[in-house]
């Protein structure tokens, strides 16, 4: 029994072995991002993959939750987060490679109703308009919520409208009680609701951007693959004018 | 020592509310509805049966967003809301009671159904040949006779719905007093890393929920024991 | 329609089950006890069932004038004015024992009640028990005694029992034997008692519906049924005639009690009750030997004149001889087949009969 645990404990650390000696000279990175980034990171991988034969696995959340997981130990090597305080926190607590941590895009903020032409292209409807329900995201939560409730708060309208107010834990539900029509309107990304470069459902207003504090959506190398070229390459990709313009195209704003 | 801000009592006190009623509904829901399968031969008992048991193996966001559709505007369920004019159902209460309902739908009709299937038919046979009619059977022997079955379904129904989130969340619009419930308020302190109220009000809900149960198991036998 | 059923009970059922058919039709008096008698397997328990309405057979059912069953309209079992004793007493464990007896009563109107609970705690002897709150805790006995009593408490017109002794140990069915006989002397409804024992039927029955494979294949009056060669009950190991005589004389010295029936005597071990008593009492054809000459020097004391009436062979070795004793009485005796050719009996014949022993039911 003895012999068998240990041959099998020596055939485990092999593998694992393998595994990493793969990873590391095979380029294969491992990248958490936050969930409005969804499409565009798709994009801008399957071109690096193409231009750099390494390989990216992609896996989406909210930022708050991989910093948690990080914390303990998820095996990532980078991380694209939805804000800037995550991986701020990460790089404090050495988790992540000082001085590697930049701004890949900026949010824009919107005002979205699922019905044509109910909002104005001054967003003028929050103040004028009739409606029962505002949606937005949870500002403890996440960015694009914090933006929403500076606008209102900006636009002195956050008192008025507390009684409409309905929260979503992320803008992806924040947006699926718009498009359902239980949410007259929703503050989102511009993102979510823009596919090459165009806006082609409901009626919206980009919020100016004198209204919230920028969203800077942030990345960062992480400790574990410090050394890892693969994954170095790929934030360097990021930064690229390749991506960029698919950035934008997605209704990102670049710094 | 941490205290609970008002929000988070007010959340408390929701659930406790929120499971009250819900339970309340499932007896007179689950009960009808589990005699029917315990005693039906019709051909779609089965597909009755498979349609309670679906929020058992459905995701509860899939049913909560399923509900947000259909309670919704353009929504089966949101057009004749409006139609009666009582308004709409998600980020309300009642709305929450429904999706509530349904999701502990199936841990309120299975036990009581096996309980029904349990007494089998010679009690009410019984009870036929001394004058009993129907309605009389029901009350007098089925229903006692089920008593362990409920009990189980009113514990079920009770602590499944306190400790919901997926449906809710879906469902709600975290509305503190109208649907910002428990699990809601402690999933969103996790979330913005305050864990100290997190770990008092999970801490809490443990608790209660133990001291529910087992204080229904503990008497169970004697406050549902009908008068001899 | 139904006044032509005044005074009986006629069914005529045809319910097909998934593994069993019943085609059942009989006409049986509205008074004493009628045994639905049968192996098990032929329908007996379906039979009653169909008769509670407990199961929806098509046909027809009246019982003493009232239609509770034809073509259109089936009463439902609550609304029939009958008693019912399962096979396991059934009992509501719900319930207490006093509970269990009342639930019927009080669902029945005040003018209805001809049945008291006392009465029904005196018949049954269920004074010590109606005060214990878990029915669980009784004996087998004692919880059937509480189901008679519970479905008597209905005042029913008539009283369905389903095997009521079947589950019970024989200590048991001692104890409930008396209850059941007193019950079918002083109550004046019609009893229907399912069984697939011949000694119960022959000790409780007047009636005798036989079944077989879910049809009814005689009935009539007992001690004509049991003694009719033709039928399955006169090849049983028990088989034998039930005789219903009188108390007429005892003689002291030698502790005998004579019984007189269909001018003709018994002596039997001597019976502690008064001149004219009604006793039943059973003769199994296995006790029943024949002479052609009156035996003398014998140590037989029961040596009866009658005539063959008819012989029947059964199986390669025996022969059922039924003989008429008096104006009426018949007896059975099992002999072989070589003592008949030996005393060439024939029917017509007059022969002396030896019984060796009588079975008193009462």
């Amino acid at each position: 029994m003895e012999l068998r645990k240990s041959h099998r404990l020596v055939l485990l650390g092999a593998l694992l072995f393998g595994t990493m000696i793969r990873s590391v000279y095979a380029g294969e990175v491992n990248a958490a991002v936050a969930a409005n980034f969804t499409a565009p990171v798709q994009q801008i991988v399957a071109l690096f993959e193409k231009e750099t034969g390494n390989t990216v696995k992609l896996s989406f959340g909210s930022s708050g939750k991989f910093y948690s997981q990080i914390k303990e130990g998820a095996p990532f090597d980078v991380f694209l987060a939805a804000d800037e305080k995550n991986p701020k926190l990460l790089e404090q607590e050495s988790l992540a490679v000082a001085n590697t941590r930049f701004v890949y895009a900026l949010g824009k903020l919107v005002l979205w109703s699922a019905k044509p032409g109910f909002v104005d292209d001054k967003g003028a409807v929050l103040s004028k308009g009739s409606y029962n329900k505002l949606s937005y995201a949870d500002p403890k939560l996440a960015p694009y919520g914090l933006a929403a409730q500076e606008t209102l708060q900006k636009l002195e309208l956050w008192d008025k409208v507390q009684s409409k107010l309905v929260t979503g834990e992320s803008i992806t539900q924040a947006y699926q009680f718009a498009a359902t029509g239980n949410a007259e309107l929703a503050f989102i990304a511009l993102s979510q609701i823009t596919k090459d470069g165009k806006v082609t459902e409901g009626s919206w207003w980009v919020v100016p951007e004198n209204l919230y504090t920028p969203i800077k959506q942030s990345a960062v190398l992480l400790s574990a693959a410090k050394d890892k070229i693969a994954a170095q390459a790929f934030l360097d990709f990021l930064k690229s004018k390749k991506a960029a313009a698919i950035i934008r195209s997605f209704g990102y704003e670049l710094p | 020592m941490q205290t609970l801000d008002p929000s988070d009592l007010q959340a408390i006190w929701l659930t406790l509310k929120l499971a009250s009623v819900v339970t309340l509904l499932l007896l007179f829901i689950a009960t009808p509805l589990a005699w029917w399968l315990a005693h039906s031969r019709k051909w779609y008992k089965g597909i009755v049966s498979a349609m309670v048991a679906l929020p058992l193996v459905l995701p509860p966001t899939v049913l909560g967003f399923y509900l947000l559709l259909l309670m919704g505007p353009q929504g089966l369920v949101g057009e004749l809301t409006s139609a009666l004019h009582l308004g709409r159902l998600p980020f309300s209460f009642a709305g929450l009671v429904i999706g509530s309902v349904l999701f502990s739908m199936p841990f309120a009709v299975q036990p009581i159904q096996n309980a029904f299937e349990a007494i089998g038919k010679r009690p009410l046979e019984v009870a036929a040949t001394l004058r009993a009619n129907a309605w009389d059977r029901f009350v007098s022997v089925a229903l006692p006779l089920a008593r362990p079955g409920f009990l189980t379904a009113i514990i079920l129904a009770f602590a499944h719905t306190v400790g919901e989130f997926g449906v809710v969340l879906m469902l709600g619009g975290n509305i503190p007093g109208e649907t910002r419930v428990l699990s809601v308020a402690i999933y969103n302190h996790v979330e913005a890393m305050e864990y100290a109220p997190a770990h008092l009000l999970a801490g809490g809900m443990v608790l209660f929920s133990f001291i529910v149960l087992l204080s229904l198991y503990l008497t169970g036998g004697k406050v549902w024991r009908v008068t001899r | 329609m139904s006044e032509g059923s005044l005074g009986k009970i006629q069914a005529n059922f045809t319910l097909q089950l998934d593994s069993f058919a019943l085609n059942a039709a009989f006409s049986a008096p509205a008074i004493g006890v009628t045994a639905l008698f049968g192996p098990s397997g032929s329908g007996k328990t379906t039979l009653l069932r169909c008769i509670a309405g407990l199961e929806r057979a098509t046909g027809t059912l009246q019982v003493n004038g009232e239609t509770w069953q034809d073509a259109t309209t089936i009463v439902a079992t609550h609304k029939r004015p009958l008693g019912y004793v399962f096979q396991e007493a059934s009992l509501f464990p719900h319930l207490s024992v006093r509970a269990n007896l009342e639930y019927g009563y009080k669902r029945i109107a005040a003018t209805e009640r001809k049945v008291q609970l006392e009465q029904v705690v005196e018949w049954l002897g269920l004074s010590q028990l109606i005060d214990r709150c878990d029915p669980a805790l009784l004996s087998g006995g004692e919880r059937q005694r509480v189901a008679i009593g519970r479905a008597l408490l209905t005042s029913p017109r008539i009283l369905l029992m389903d095997e009521p002794l079947s589950a019970l140990d024989t200590n048991s069915k001692q104890e409930i034997l008396p209850y059941l006989e007193r019950l079918h002397r002083e109550l004046e409804i019609p009893v229907f008692y399912v069984s697939h024992a011949l000694d119960e039927v022959a000790r409780l029955a007047d009636h005798l519906v036989l079944l077989e494979h879910g049809r009814v294949i005689a009935s009539g009056a007992l001690h004509e049924t049991l003694a009719r060669l033709d039928l399955p009950t006169a090849h049983f190991d028990d088989a034998g005639a039930v005789i219903e005589a009188a108390v007429a004389r005892h003689d002291d010295p030698y502790h005998l009690t004579r019984l007189d029936f269909s001018g003709a005597s018994l002596w039997v071990g001597k019976l502690d009750q008064p001149m004219g008593t009604r006793v039943r009492a059973r003769v199994l054809a296995r006790d029943v030997s024949i002479a052609t000459v009156m035996p003398r020097d014998s140590s037989i004391t029961n040596i009866l004149d009658g005539v063959i009436n008819e012989i029947r062979d059964e199986g390669p070795d025996k022969v059922i001889v039924r003989i008429t004793i008096g104006q009426s009485q018949a007896l059975l005796s099992r002999i072989t087949r070589r003592s008949r050719d030996q005393l060439s009996l024939v029917v017509g014949m007059t022969v002396f009969v030896q019984v060796k022993s009588v079975a008193l039911m009462s």
